[in-house]
């Protein structure tokens, strides 16, 4: 069954006939041609998939297009759209957070998504205090970056990517 | 002796070249290249582990909307070449492992085409299958020779008669677990047939060496190389997997050529990965070390089981490293094979060196525990002077300045035969030994070009996030005596002179070689004013080869970890690795490959596991939920160092192979450090809490 939806895409407006099965990680790649998210596994195992979903980290192969009509989609690609990197774009080649950078679309756009959440406050399973505000420490970084699978293994250096990106020098 | 280029943009941390893209993801993978109107495919999968397909009911599949082709056994064009088993897809009725690839859905878009392809009804004459690797097999069998052409036995001297008369002995049997490699960006690929004529086929493949690639695809398809163009910029990790191509890549070949002009994707999903993208062989290895009191051994040996497919052989040397890695007067090295009815196992970094440095560098261990002789000092005393398998002096051998600098580094100094008690933990440490071989390989050409004021340096290589796009312009400006800014790279095309496969840590000592005697070349020529569109190449085979020395990269792996003493969880906060490798082209590329090697190697240790179900024959935890491989969280502190090596014999970079050493000898540096924390010796991978339970004290 097909069904037609809107989707704004790192700032550019699609209406786009889909398939109810199709994900939003198809939508973007086999349909509008935007293949910035990655697809690593397709079950939510690995966050290569990840995006800005109105404005939250989420992930698109689990997201079925059909049920975001509407949704406002950054990818990666659109975190540079005006040509400049964002800083975390920015410190991830500074820290050469990535090897093959299979993963990196999704662990920059997640990274964005984890400054954002503990710039609200919201604790993680490695907060001390659950109610005090998150610091960007190793274990935050680490704990709160771990949907983001990084095979090349450049997890050492995510970490003060994502803390320089912060604002926080490591 | 080579002549050594001087090292102006070698030796500079120069950030990625291809950084941008692969921060803002529009790097183009295999199935990212845009290209009109691509049809999706979806495999069928044998769903027995041995038998026969008697029918495959395609009717359901081709009625549903969308679809444009079913191939099967039945139908599937006959490919002009099915010597190597697992490229001969569809191309007979017998399935040989559980997965194995018995059809494909092509449709217009990749859901119909998994739905079409559930809807194919398969019918069987499933055969009792044989799954099972033990070293108790009567019908084990010694191959002709194991990967890389290595001997598949060796012996020196009487290993019984020293193990009988040594003050010490050490015999213990050790296992490594089935490993996938899962490099994140599945195997994939767009293939495009034109439809004029024969045709020419284009394959927008995730390689690590388009040249092999092609070379393969021609052979299947009975293709001259000039009907073939075989593209790949980048590659999304590969670990081995993608040195050769798996059946994959030719069904995807087979199915565009049903549908010409119309190009074709097909993307494995993680799940196929486990059945059709190789894998690591189990390794059980039964080692044996005899040693006078004062730690210097008079016997190693090493009797390696594993296996193979009964399809196609691959024997990894397993053993290969206990022939050059210490003194020892009596030496035997076995490789014996069990032939299965499984997928076929092929490259994982390091194959041979990463198994083959845990059992004996956990024996080595526990021999120093058995003299009360310091882990590192027992080491120190077996250095060979000399490569004791071919007697032949070493380029350069720092294995004993990695351990001292390690030592140092680490904290090593002081440490007792236990660890201690830091509240509900045990803390210990560990060290052991890598090793990994310099390796060049026979064929490799590159192109030097001056053009609109810049050098053009084109050559067939590869970049799995290895570096290449970044280093091997550094090479090219030093072999030309020009600034890195003004050179060019173009790689990952076969339209560039050929280049060998990115495996074996081989690709910059090759790569760069040619590239350092096309430079030669053109200068030789035209001096150091050329005109424009001035051009020359070099060969890999015109370059200087020492074939005096045996060339190694050594390193020294530590280990602190900590193991809580009642609920068995291993921690490992902190790892460092020193590595003597000759010269680092980029100290950041490089370190990256290091710390992502020794990771990598905490990962084996503690989380890789390929639990093979062997009532049906597959992988049991075929995904990423279910098959571990280290996260963020599970990774505290990891440190690489380098010496600063001089190797005059290697190449004329000075350099040696870095991608596959950081992951050697971590995981042994884990068990020896948690067995220092808690005196439970851990012989079988991967060091999960059920092993370590029922012993702490
Ligand atoms: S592709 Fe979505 S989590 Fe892996
Ligand atoms: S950079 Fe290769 S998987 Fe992360």
């Amino acid at each position: 069954m097909d069904a037609e939806i809107s989707l704004r895409v790192d700032g550019e407006a699609h209406r786009l006939t889909v398939d109810t099965r199709t994900t939003l990680l198809d939508a973007l790649r086999e349909r509008l041609g935007n293949t910035s998210p990655k697809k690593g596994c397709d079950h939510g195992q690995c966050g290569a998939c990840t995006v800005l979903l109105d404005g939250e980290r989420a992930l698109t192969c689990l997201a079925l297009a059909v049920a975001y009509d509407g949704a406002e989609v950054v990818t990666a690609d659109g975190l540079a759209a005006d040509g400049e990197l964002h800083p975390v774009q920015q410190a991830f080649l500074d820290r050469d957070a990535f090897q093959c950078g299979y993963c990196t679309p999704g662990q920059v756009c997640s990274a964005v998504g984890v400054l954002d959440e503990v710039r609200r406050g919201w604790p993680s399973h490695a907060s001390p205090d659950l109610t005090g505000d998150p610091e960007l420490s190793h274990d935050e970084v680490a704990e709160r970056m771990s949907g983001n699978i990084c095979r090349c293994a450049a997890y050492v250096n995510i970490v003060p990517a994502v803390q320089q990106a912060g604002g926080q020098a490591s | 002796m080579t002549e050594l280029v001087e090292p102006r943009a070698m030796g500079r941390a120069l950030v990625r070249r291809d950084g941008v893209q692969k921060v803002r993801g529009t790097a183009t993978y295999a199935v990212d290249t845009p290209v009109d109107l691509p049809a999706y495919c979806h495999p069928v999968q044998a769903t027995i582990a041995r038998g026969r397909v008697t029918a495959m009911d395609t009717t359901d599949a081709e009625a549903v909307d969308g679809v444009l082709a079913v191939l099967t056994p039945f139908d599937a064009e006959r490919l002009a070449s099915t010597e190597d088993a697992e490229y001969a897809v569809l191309q007979s009725d017998e399935v040989a492992f559980r997965g194995q690839l018995i059809g494909v859905v092509i449709a217009e878009t990749s859901e119909v085409a998994r739905e079409a392809a559930d809807r194919v009804r398969v019918s069987y004459a499933g055969q009792p299958h044989d799954t099972e690797l033990s070293a108790d097999r009567d019908d084990l069998y010694a191959p002709g020779q194991v990967n890389a052409g290595h001997e598949t036995d060796t012996a020196e001297g009487d290993v019984a008669a020293a193990m009988a008369a040594a003050a010490v002995t050490v015999e213990q049997t050790y296992e490594t677990a089935m490993y996938h490699n899962n490099p994140l960006e599945p195997h994939a690929t767009t293939a495009l047939w034109d439809a004029a004529g024969d045709g020419f086929l284009t394959l927008w493949d995730s390689t690590q060496g388009v040249h092999p690639d092609r070379a393969a695809v021609c052979q299947v398809f009975g293709l001259a190389e000039g009907q073939v163009q075989v593209i790949c910029p980048y590659v999304g990790g590969g670990f081995g997997s993608k040195g050769t191509p798996h059946a994959n890549v030719m069904l995807t070949a087979m199915a565009a050529r049903a549908l010409p002009g119309r190009a074709v994707r097909l993307a494995l999903t993680r799940q196929q990965m486990f059945f059709l993208a190789g894998y690591r062989t189990p390794t059980i290895q039964q080692v044996q070390l005899a040693a006078d009191r004062d730690g210097r051994l008079s016997a190693i040996a090493i009797d390696v089981v594993e296996q193979t497919s009964k399809i196609k052989e691959f024997a990894e040397q397993t053993g290969v490293p206990a022939r050059m890695m210490y003194a020892s007067p009596s030496r035997r090295t076995t490789h014996r094979l069990a032939a299965l009815d499984v997928p076929v196992p092929s490259w994982m970094r390091a194959p041979g060196e990463c198994p083959g440095m845990f059992g004996p560098e956990v024996a080595m261990d526990e021999l120093a525990e058995a003299l009360a002789i310091d882990p590192i000092e027992l080491r120190i005393r077996n250095e060979p002077e000399v490569d004791p398998e071919t007697g032949k002096p070493w380029s350069s051998r720092h294995l004993v300045e990695c351990l001292r600098e390690g030592a140092e580094r680490f904290g090593w100094a002081g440490r007792g035969p236990r660890g201690h008690r830091d509240g509900d933990w045990l803390v210990g440490t560990g060290v052991a030994a890598s090793v990994y071989p310099t390796l060049r390989q026979a064929t490799s050409t590159a192109t030097i070009r001056f053009a609109g004021g810049r050098y053009v340096v084109e050559i067939g290589a590869a970049d799995l996030g290895t570096g290449s796009w970044t280093i091997l312009p550094q090479i090219a400006a030093d072999a030309l005596g020009v600034d890195v800014a003004d050179v060019d790279a173009r790689i990952g095309d076969t339209r560039h002179p050929v280049a060998s496969v990115a495996g074996g840590s081989s690709g910059t000592n090759t790569w760069g070689s040619a590239i350092v005697q096309a430079a030669r070349e053109f200068r030789g020529t035209f001096g150091t004013d050329p005109h424009d569109g001035a051009e020359a190449s070099g060969d890999v085979d015109q370059a200087a080869q020492d074939e005096d020395h045996a060339a190694y990269a050594f390193g020294a792996q530590f280990v602190e970890a900590r193991v809580h003493a009642d609920t068995g969880e291993v921690r490992v906060p902190r790892l460092l690795g020193v590595f003597a490798v000759g010269r680092v082209i980029n100290p950041r590329t490089a370190r990256s490959q290091f710390i992502g090697g020794m990771t990598m190697g905490l990962s084996m240790a503690l989380h890789e596991n390929s639990v093979f179900d062997t009532r049906i024959g597959q992988v049991a935890n075929h995904d990423l939920a279910e098959y571990h491989v280290v996260s963020n969280a599970d990774v505290d502190a990891v440190e690489a160092y380098w010496l600063d090596e001089h190797d005059p014999y290697v190449n004329a970079m000075g350099s040696k192979g870095i991608g596959e050493i950081g992951i050697v000898g971590t995981a042994a540096a884990v068990s020896n450090a948690v067995h220092h924390a808690t005196g439970v010796r851990v012989r079988s991978l991967p060091i999960t809490l059920d092993k370590l339970l029922p012993a702490l004290p």
